[in-house]
């Protein structure tokens, strides 16, 4: 991917009276890439988009799209177009005319058989070829939803803006969806910036996604590097799930940290960017970087007796517990369960990570 | 108790109080208009249309009536639109109730009283006798189609404020933001997404306000002063004073049919207007 700047934040803070919304992001937003804003209400991620369309401006710094300062653009200005939360169709007029909208705004005024086909070419991407004279209200969510799409893309903006686009769609309708939203971008090569409170739609779709927190940035990377690399507590907790451990850095082994942990565990961990060489540290474990063996089996480990055991399908979850350690998850595949029998509740088991499967955050 | 028996229940007043206070009374009228007057007054079976064919001795009283009532409907709308509108769109909410309880706050007294008030405001010791020592020319107000316009306007403005309110209050923000963000600059947005979105108040409104002022007596009689009379003065006329029952039937009958036919025009052309939405025939 080229990295070509489509639109920045330059030290924006937002206030609304006495609360801030967003504060300090710096944030540069590359042509043609899927970038998504992902954090809980209130984190500031629909602000951020709001800033980018204009409906809000901000308190203070810049945004810049297409290399151009548009601090105080009203929307109807801006080269960018938003599919709205619960889509926002036009319910007086049919399928056709909500589409045709942002092109009948245009001035001057574009030839009739232009909008015509421009509309029955969108439609067509959207798979909604044979809707134009329907009503909004004949339509299911989910077709809504592809009207909302198609009126936001027949402009051909610099910027497609989604708000929780899929935040009112059934689960495997949304999952269709986001496969639909992710090949549609590839085949407009438009900038998506998406916001949404879900991981999974977040990592799924994205080529990179922004973690907000209280109004902050939390770190912004491709979904590996937020999994891999987390550079907080914050992210390496809402990304996926881990095992947190409390330990005390004692060396380093080249690259790596080395730490103990609780009951004189050893660890060696990666080591997050800022990360002193000694002091406390959060060690951040994934749940599916542990090994779980039965009790007697050769080798190194930790004995944990099972507190709890989970059948997830694919996978089986077991909550571990120790005299070190009061509780720890591990995911184990199924098809790698324990040899000889899965370990029910009470059963003592043999504990193992390889070097490097913790990571060591900073405290923060 | 079955759900369509429980129904029927449910409506059974309903359905008894408009039988015998609509529909039986409109049957006794439309019947009486093909009768005669009797000798002392009253109505004397018969089956004739010269009640009919006579409307044109009361032409003024239409003519007034039917121009009066749609202008009057016109300058509420006119007036009641932008009010509404701050109302719901631009008001700080928390004094929004407040400025609401305003509107209504001329109800509180009888029209009765109101219209009096009126007569002293327009009246050679009024707003006349102010102007003329100011210097200028005294005009003429009371008893004039002016008058009865402002009494009109003044009496039926809640009426159409309210219904316009209520439609603009439940508009959905989020679209004007999309015709917004389609790049639709605000008055294009107004004109293309809000004044069509708020047409079901418009119609309410001007349905009450246009039905009750087609019935309108009151304020002609007491503002226009006898000079400028509705077919409601009419009416009472025919009926209560010259007793001449089947006549006022037939111009009572009149009345309801003028009335249907403008409404469901109106109506018609209103639903067109706002894209065949069906919430916008309301009545």
């Amino acid at each position: 991917m080229v990295n070509q700047t489509i639109a920045e934040l330059r030290n924006v803070t937002k206030r609304f009276g006495a609360v801030t919304a967003a504060e300090g992001l710096n944030l540069a937003i590359f042509q043609g890439e899927f970038l998504s804003f992902l954090g809980p209400s209130g984190c500031g991620k629909t602000t951020a988009l709001r800033m980018l369309a204009g409906f809000e401006q901000a308190s203070e710094g810049d945004v810049l799209i297409d290399g151009t300062v548009v601090n105080g653009v009203p929307p109807h200005q801006r080269p960018v177009n938003m599919v709205f939360q619960q889509y926002a169709l036009f319910p007086h007029m049919n399928v056709a005319r909500n589409v045709a909208y942002g092109l009948n705004q245009r001035r001057p005024r574009l030839a009739r058989a232009d909008i015509a086909a421009k509309v029955a070419r969108a439609l067509d991407m959207v798979r909604l070829s044979g809707f134009t004279d329907r009503r909004i209200w004949e339509m299911s969510g989910g077709q809504q939803q592809r009207v909302a799409l198609a009126r936001a893309i027949v402009n051909e903006p610099k910027i497609l803006l989604l708000d929780e686009p899929m935040a009112a769609l059934d689960k495997k309708l949304r999952h269709d969806m986001q496969i639909e939203l992710k090949s549609l971008q590839r085949e407009l090569g438009i900038t998506f910036v998406l916001v949404t409170h879900d991981q999974e739609e977040a990592l799924s779709m994205s080529d990179r996604v922004c973690i907000m927190h209280q109004g902050r940035i939390a770190q912004i990377g491709t979904p590996e590097e937020l999994y891999d690399q987390p550079q907080n507590r914050y992210v390496a907790d809402f990304i996926g799930r881990s095992n947190f451990i409390a330990a005390r850095a004692v060396g380093r082994d080249g690259e790596r940290l080395v730490a103990e942990g609780p009951g004189g565990l050893r660890f060696v961990a990666r080591a997050a960017e800022k990360t002193a060489g000694e002091g406390t540290v959060t060690l951040s474990l994934r749940p599916e970087e542990i090994r779980v063996a039965p009790d007697g089996a050769a080798g190194e480990g930790h004995e944990m007796r099972v507190t709890h055991r989970i059948f997830l399908g694919e996978h089986v979850e077991y909550h571990l517990r120790s005299a070190a350690l009061d509780h720890l998850i591990a995911v184990v595949p199924r098809s790698t369960d324990i040899a000889g029998g899965t370990p029910g509740v009470g059963v003592a088991v043999r504990v193992s990570w390889r070097d490097g499967a913790a990571l060591a955050l900073a405290e923060d | 108790m079955r759900p369509s028996l429980r129904t029927t229940l449910f409506l059974a007043p309903a359905t008894a109080w408009l039988i015998a206070m609509l529909v039986l009374p409109l049957v006794v009228v439309v019947v009486f208009s093909f009768g005669e007057r009797g000798a002392a007054g009253g109505y004397v079976p018969a089956f004739t249309f010269d009640n009919y064919f006579n409307l044109g001795a009361r032409w003024a009283a239409f003519r007034n009536t039917l121009t009066l009532a749609p202008l009057g409907t016109v300058l509420c709308l006119l007036i009641a639109y932008p009010l509404a509108y701050f109302l719901a769109q631009k008001a700080d909410p928390r004094w929004r109730t407040a400025l609401l309880i305003l509107v209504i706050v001329p109800f509180w007294t009888s029209i009765l009283i109101r219209s009096y008030a009126w007569i002293q405001i327009l009246g050679g010791n009024g707003l006349p006798r102010l102007i003329g020592e100011l210097g200028f020319d005294r005009p003429r107000f009371i008893n004039t189609p002016f008058a009865v316009m402002v009494g009109i306007v003044y009496g039926y403005l809640p009426l159409m404020v309210f219904p316009i309110y209520v439609a603009l209050e439940k508009l959905d923000r989020r679209l004007l933001e999309a015709s917004s963000d389609l790049g639709s600059p605000p008055w294009r947005t107004f004109l293309q997404v809000t004044l069509p979105l708020s047409l079901a108040g418009v119609a309410t409104g001007s349905m009450l306000v246009f039905i009750l002022l087609m019935g309108e007596f009151l304020i002609p009689q007491l503002l226009g002063g006898g000079k400028v009379f509705f077919v409601g003065n009419a009416l009472v006329d025919l009926f209560l004073q010259s007793r001449n029952w089947p006549f006022g039937a037939a111009m009572a009958a009149t009345l309801v049919l003028v009335m249907l036919v403008t409404v469901s025009l109106y109506l018609r052309s209103l639903r067109r207007l706002s894209g065949g939405r069906d919430d916008v025939a309301l009545m």
